[in-house]
């Protein structure tokens, strides 16, 4: 997590030092319990085991790396610098496009393509992997209302929720089929952004928040309830899988299945390596299509709505216009991500959409740093793989939790990657036009 | 000759928060191409007056019409704010400053084109897509932005965010970007506010031109004596919400009432009791 996280500035060698031995310290505390202590079971009685060396070296490691990272990547943005001062001297050096994240996104997705390929027979990396970009999709959609317009939205897990039970209840009570209910689900949520968004046009920040929570709520307690509809908190089962262009999963039977039209021996992994690759191209698509949307004039009114809103009204912008149309987008994204949540269940009851969900959404865009893309990628990964590694401390999950996100707000108060990158500009990269 | 249709008249402007009356019966013609000063103590309702015309506020009593050449009257009082820059095209600034700070200046510029380009994006749909149409839009937007800031000097400025420039140059962002929404009447509040001399001279001629050149309509709030003096044809004095005083710069700076409003009632006795004694001493002087 610490080598991925990137400086802005220049550093002086003491700076370097210092930063490397903060870094250190998260290590070693987050390292304590994850790494430090260790329970074994020693007839019947848990005991706890320490592993100091392992630990030390953990945080080694962290010292080390951080240093090293710190001072390749001032070298590389000193030179970066020189180049730039030689083209043009006005140029702002911030505001340069870093090369480095748009390499390390790369990076991202060519192992994220190749990580069913290497890990082919290993069932429990591959779902998990699934769960992130999950993760990364609801944190992708959530950062259009979070991150780009600057609406706090608490409630984010209700349309999370509506997309699985829309996609549940077409699927089992009428047949739909996983394609075509995709883009149903998709407008019934966005309908719902807009109903739930309506009452809270004039409210701001904490009471946006409060209100939102309040909704997320509702919804939850209504498929609690509403046991005619949504089976209440047995929820709905045998919901069917997504299948290959009309190709199952299943063992050969009658019907063509995956396997057998492509000469293939059935395996469950097939089903698994499919739906991962599956969320793969959803995020993919929510990524390209929310990028986008901040290049056209609804994007950059998102954003400029998150930074005052009054001076949009004095410019002629419609605010009410403005904010529906980003809780439509955010909820429509959530309710792909829903339809798919419950595409890869089977099955869905109102536990899977707590509080505690929205939560861990909201704490993927804060952390990841609000509007950045790569940075929802990066607090995903932490934010689901940090509580799978401290699966033995399942208790102190929500602990480890708060204590990593205050760390990263005093460390990093605009999140682990802050940086904004314009969308447009007047100056082609390095130089004029 | 007759004198041309105002093009905007405000007629019994009132404007009351509980038992405070922030503007008092207020009534004024503010002419076309024009730039119409608002000056006044501290307080005096200047800023309540703009949230008046621009929609912040709907006023207490009283009536806000524009003459537009296209639309013709259109009753501001009864617009939203965001309709009254779209349709009205009366557009203002703030005495504190309100940019998109982490927006570059040039993004700024650009989302305040926001409805003729969301207009061509259809939707977002055209955008999405990349039509020719739309891209022809982007292209008209970034054209004028470019524009005012080659004007007002800010090109250089254009991809660093608009919030980590000095706030002189922030001001002149947000002029750049009001012009942006092609106002016909240009309502600045104290855009001279923390401006050093320099700056405020340059100021004095971007705003001549504006109205000059570009047939802009501009009310002007500014305290800055040196600026509406200088640049106003026509100035508008209020106190504790009343207009005390109209007139040319050349009149307001002798009207009694005006005088007394800024130094105070004993202040102006005084002051006449200094004019009366040099008047004194000027004629002992004739006399020897
Ligand atoms: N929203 C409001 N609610 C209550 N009172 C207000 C409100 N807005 C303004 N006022 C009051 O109205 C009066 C006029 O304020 P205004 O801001 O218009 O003065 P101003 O002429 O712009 O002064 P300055 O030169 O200091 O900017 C003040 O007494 C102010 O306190
Ligand atoms: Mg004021």
């Amino acid at each position: 997590m610490a080598a991925l996280i990137l400086a802005h500035h220049q550093t002086s060698p003491a700076e370097r030092l210092k930063d490397a031995a903060a870094v250190a310290f998260i290590a070693l505390l987050l390292g304590i319990p994850m790494i430090g202590l260790l329970t074994v079971d020693q007839g019947g009685a848990l005991r706890i085991a320490t592993r100091w060396p392992a630990l030390f070296a953990f945080v080694a490691a962290c010292f080390v790396g951080r240093l090293v990272l710190r001072y390749a990547l001032d070298q590389w943005r000193a030179r970066q610098l020189a180049r730039d001062q030689a083209d043009t001297p006005a140029k702002e050096v911030s505001l340069a496009t870093n090369p480095l994240l748009n390499w390390i996104g790369w990076v991202a997705l060519g192992v994220s393509v190749a990580l069913p390929i290497v890990f082919a027979e290993n069932r429990y990396v591959v779902d998990t992997a699934t769960t992130v970009l999950i993760y990364v999709m609801l944190g992708w959609g959530l950062n259009v209302v979070v991150g780009l317009a600057g609406l706090l939205d608490l409630g984010y897990v209700a349309f999370y929720a509506v997309g699985a039970y829309t996609y549940g209840l077409l699927s089992t009570q009428f047949g739909w089929g996983f394609w075509s209910a995709l883009p149903v689900a998709g407008a019934i949520t966005a309908s719902f952004g807009v109903l739930l968004g309506w009452p809270t046009l004039r409210l701001r920040g904490d009471y946006l928040a409060i209100v939102t929570l309040g909704f997320g709520e509702i919804i939850r307690i209504i498929l609690v309830n509403w046991t005619e509809l949504s089976g209440g908190p047995n929820g709905i089962a045998s919901i069917p899988r997504p299948s290959f262009f009309g190709l199952p999963f299943k063992p050969p039977g009658d019907d063509p299945t995956f396997a057998s039209f492509f000469g293939l021996e059935y395996a469950t992994h097939q089903r698994i390596v499919f739906l991962y690759y599956l969320i793969l191209v959803l995020a993919l698509l929510t990524n390209l299509f929310v990028s986008r949307m901040r290049r056209l004039p609804i994007g950059r009114a998102w954003e400029a709505m998150r930074e005052d809103e009054i001076a949009c009204k004095a410019m002629g912008i419609n605010a009410r216009n403005v904010k529906l149309s980003a809780f439509a987008i955010g909820a429509m994204l959530g309710g792909f991500a829903g339809v798919f949540f419950a595409a890869r269940q089977g099955f869905i009851s109102p536990e899977s959409f707590t509080f505690s969900e929205s939560a861990i959404i909201l704490a993927i865009v804060v952390l990841g740093g609000m509007g950045s893309q790569l940075g929802v990628v990066l607090a995903s990964l932490v934010l689901v793989l940090l509580p799978e590694l401290g699966r033995d401390f399942a208790e102190y999950r929500m602990l480890l939790f708060g204590a990593a996100m205050i760390l990263i707000m005093i460390w990093k108060p605009g999140g682990i990657l802050s940086h904004r990158e314009p969308t447009l500009r007047y100056f082609a990269n390095g130089g004029r036009r | 000759m007759t004198a041309p249709a105002p093009l905007l008249s405000v007629e019994h402007l009132t404007m009351r928060f509980g038992g405070l009356l922030a503007i008092d019966d207020l009534s004024l013609d503010v002419a076309a191409r024009k730039i119409t000063g608002v000056i006044g103590p501290n307080g005096a309702g200047k800023t309540t007056f703009f949230n008046c015309l621009t929609g912040f506020y709907k006023p207490t009593i009283g009536s806000v019409r524009l003459n537009h050449p296209q639309r013709g009257v259109l009753r501001l009082e009864a617009l939203a704010s965001h309709q009254v820059a779209r349709s009205a095209q009366v557009v203002r600034t703030f005495q504190n400053i309100r940019l998109f700070p982490q927006m570059t200046v040039l993004e700024n510029l650009i989302v305040a084109q926001h409805n003729a380009l969301q207009h061509a994006s259809r939707f977002s749909l055209a955008g999405l897509l990349g039509l020719p149409a739309y891209r022809r839009a982007e292209a008209a937007a970034m054209a004028k932005a470019v524009g005012w800031l080659e004007r007002l000097k800010l090109i250089e400025k254009a991809d660093t965010p608009a919030g980590a420039l000095p706030y002189g140059m922030q001001r002149r962002i947000e002029i750049a970007r009001a012009l942006c929404v092609d106002p016909l009447l240009l309502c600045l509040d104290e855009p001279a506010a923390g401006l050093n001399p320099r700056e405020s001279a340059e100021l004095n001629e971007l705003l001549k031109h504006l109205s000059r050149d570009e047939g802009i309509a501009i009310l002007l709030i500014e305290h800055d004596m040196s600026v509406v003096m200088n640049v106003s044809d026509h100035l508008c004095v209020l106190n504790y919400g009343r207009k005390i005083a109209e007139g040319t710069p050349a009149q307001i700076q002798k009207d009694p009432n005006v005088i007394k409003a800024y130094l105070g009632e004993e202040d102006a006795d005084e002051m006449r009791a200094d004019e009366l004694r040099a008047d004194e001493a000027i004629d002992q002087e004739a006399v020897r």
